[in-house]
């Protein structure tokens, strides 16, 4: 039992890290871990806590390792955001934090999940960070997750060490999903193909039937548009397959923290207008739902368009006859017959539409019309 | 003895609807009407937002020497509690020297106070608002009238293109004209005023180019974005009329009222896309919305110059439409 057997498929970097923990000489006060979303930074990130707070250098078992590793160490802060960006009052607090000394723990551990995200109204959180990962306090470590190095401004890349995660074999994942949840095993292995070994979306399409239909869905769209109207009408169904899944994941629990926020404020939940101390409150919240809600809608929609961009891959696979597994093996009916209509050229541009569609909606394009530019880019040859 | 003639305004006036000219005239005009039978009434202007209490009750109660009062209560909308607290205790009792006119934009906001006013017999003045180009069209016909001045329709639709947003400025422009010049009022009088100025939207953009319009699509664009228009609506609004143009086009014929509904469109929005199909073939509709896609990608920071980017996706969508017709 150790604190890395959930970081699946990364021997080196666990080897890197691990060597870190236990050897003065080895370590260093701030980290960069980039891997492809769901590679598990951030369960290398906590685990990498735990084996440093742990006396034993990463047992797994006592209570230092435990707490790290489920966010309620007093000596490790975990800092995600569940909006579009990290604001720059958060990081001057954690810079502040960053100057205290470990209360209880061997070392105070500042992890920032989304390190990538360190960009509301531009560079301003990320430069906030770098005098604080420039002139180390004693006994405090970064630890900074990224999906690459690049998304990362270069002063703080340089100010802090690189390690690299790989996307784990999917062979690796649906181990883990047998494991930790339970899961059987064609099941776990369908659901880690499927997901393309995202650890947490192979873990969500393995439980959630509806994620599976969902998914399917998305992926029968492929092959299917002919004219332009119905190039249109397949981006607006693609939008609402998403705005549905969001809706139903964001609906219920904006609800219950409503609620919650009702009960702790003393308010009166059924009066038809609240006192103005109430209502502001409330506006705060749904503020921030609206955030969420928006960074989730956006996810969900590229998430579909990773599905959809994996059925054109595996045509493609068959094309080339590489000797690779196929992302869709469960689907390969619909994987032959794509690849008998569209040549392996027209396969590329698919391919790059879809890429064109992710930026265009990272960039705040309004996704409908991404998506519409994209469906009429997948039109069959007629 | 003298004879105190008949008042004709009621006690209660109440002037109720968005539209701020309309409701300053009307309480123009119930005030002159208030000094016709009591010139030396004392007008009282209480504002909603900084009402304190109990000032109504100043104001309403009789004062010792006598004479007549008018209070005018602006923006009940924005009244506090206290204010329509104050109101009702009044309306409760009125006093008879006392001419209470109230104005209210829009909402729920005083509503049981405009309720009690309506029961109490109030006059009530509508000033609904205007937003249509008919209306505006309407409405400037209306102000030549009451000056005894003739315009040409032509005149009229030159001058609404000229200063139609902002209906006070379009009664404005009116006054100006009829003050400043003599005879018919004709569309070359109003270019002479008001030439070169064109208030255009993002939608009389993406008309024009849609019609395949070049020159007059980039001459409203120039415009738009000259008198502040961002070019992120404009090209949401482009976007929105092809997708129109295209769901149109692929939902086949049937009763404009059916395709609508399964649409999710209004009729006369079907009828304009109908109308404007004419003379697009399905494929150019397609390489246009890529063209305005792009566009959007630039205009939201993936390029440099967003007017450049608005420009070229028009310069495609009339260029597709040309070349849609000739086919």
């Amino acid at each position: 039992m150790t604190v890395w057997r959930d970081v699946i498929g990364q021997d080196t970097a666990v080897a890197t890290l691990h060597r870190a923990a236990n050897d003065p000489d080895s370590m260093t006060h701030a980290w960069l871990l980039t891997g492809p979303p769901g590679s598990g930074r951030s369960v290398a990130a906590r685990a990498f806590a735990a084996a440093l707070q742990c006396p034993n250098g990463g047992c797994g078992e006592c209570r230092e390792c435990r707490t790290a590793i489920d966010g309620s160490h007093a000596d490790v802060d975990v800092i995600a955001t569940e909006g579009l960006s990290i604001k720059v009052a958060l990081v001057r607090d954690l810079v502040q934090l960053a100057a205290l000394r470990p209360s209880v723990g061997r070392w105070r551990i500042i992890i920032i999940e989304d390190a990538d995200r360190l960009t509301a109204f531009s560079d301003a959180p990320a430069n906030a960070l770098l005098k604080a990962l420039e002139e180390p306090t004693p006994r405090t470590v970064w630890i900074l997750c990224a999906p690459s190095v690049e998304d990362v401004i270069i002063t703080l890349r340089s100010r802090s060490r690189h390690v690299r995660l790989r996307t784990p074999p999917a062979e690796a994942v649906a181990e883990l999903l047998q494991r930790r949840d339970g899961v059987d095993a064609p099941m776990a292995l369908y659901a880690a193909r499927a997901a393309q070994s995202h650890v947490g979306l192979a873990r969500r399409l393995a439980r959630d039937e509806g994620a599976r239909i969902r998914r399917r869905e998305v992926i029968s769209l492929a092959g299917k548009i002919r004219g332009v109207g119905h190039a249109i009408d397949a981006a607006s169904d693609l939008a609402k397959i998403a705005e549905d899944e969001s809706g139903a994941a964001s609906t219920e629990r904006d609800a219950a923290e409503r609620q919650r926020l009702m009960e702790v404020l003393g308010a009166d939940p059924t009066a038809r207008t609240q006192p103005p101390h109430i209502r502001s409150q409330l506006a705060a919240l749904e503020k921030d739902q609206k955030a969420r809600a928006t960074r989730y809608a956006r996810d969900v929609l590229d998430r579909s368009l990773l599905d959809l961009l994996s059925i054109y891959r595996d045509a493609l696979v068959l094309h080339t006859g590489a000797p690779i597994d196929l992302v869709n093996q469960d689907a390969m009916a619909a994987v032959q017959q794509l690849a008998q209509a569209m040549s392996p050229e027209e396969l590329l541009h698919a391919i790059d539409a879809i890429g064109t569609a992710r930026e265009r909606i990272g960039l705040n394009v309004n996704p409908l019309l991404a998506l519409e530019a994209m469906a009429l880019s997948l039109r069959l040859p007629s | 003895m003298t004879v105190t003639p008949q008042r004709t305004v009621p006690p209660l006036v109440l002037i109720t609807g968005p539209e701020g000219i309309l409701a300053e005239r009307a309480l123009t005009s119930v005030m002159a009407e208030v000094r016709v039978t009591a010139p030396d009434v004392e007008v009282v202007r209480l504002q909603a937002a900084g009402y304190e209490p109990g000032s109504l009750m100043v104001h309403t109660s009789p004062s010792l020497f006598g004479g007549q009062k008018a209070v005018v209560v602006q923006d009940l909308d924005e009244a506090s509690d206290e204010l329509q607290t104050d109101l009702l205790a009044f309306l409760a009792a009125p006093e008879p020297d006392v001419t209470l006119v109230v104005t209210h934009k829009s909402g729920q906001r005083g509503k049981k106070v405009l309720d009690t006013l309506k029961k109490g017999g109030a006059r009530v003045i509508d000033c609904p608002a205007i937003k249509t180009d008919r209306d505006k069209t309407d409405f400037a016909t209306n102000e030549f009238r009451a000056a005894r001045r003739r315009a040409t329709p032509e005149a009229v639709r030159a001058l609404i293109e000229a200063v139609g947003k902002d209906l006070r400025e379009l009664s404005a422009a009116c006054q100006q004209l009829v003050s400043d010049t003599t005879g018919v009022i004709d569309e070359a009088l109003v270019e002479k005023y008001h030439g070169g100025k064109v208030e255009a939207t993002g939608f009389r953009v993406a008309d024009a180019a849609v019609a395949g319009n070049t020159g007059e699509a980039l001459r409203l664009l120039r415009h738009a974005i000259a008198t502040g228009v961002d070019p992120v609506p404009i090209v949401a609004v482009l976007a929105q009329q092809l997708r129109q143009l295209v769901r149109v086009g692929h939902a086949g014929r049937g009763r404009s009222a059916d395709v609508a509904r399964d649409l999710g469109m209004a009729p006369w929005q079907v009828d304009k896309a109908r109308r404007a199909l004419s003379g697009w073939d399905a494929e150019a509709l397609g390489r246009s919305i890529q063209a305005v896609a792009a566009a959007d990608f630039e205009v939201k920071g993936g390029g440099r110059d967003p007017v450049y980017a608005v420009e070229r996706a028009i310069l495609t969508i009339t260029r597709e439409r040309q070349g849609s017709g000739q086919r």
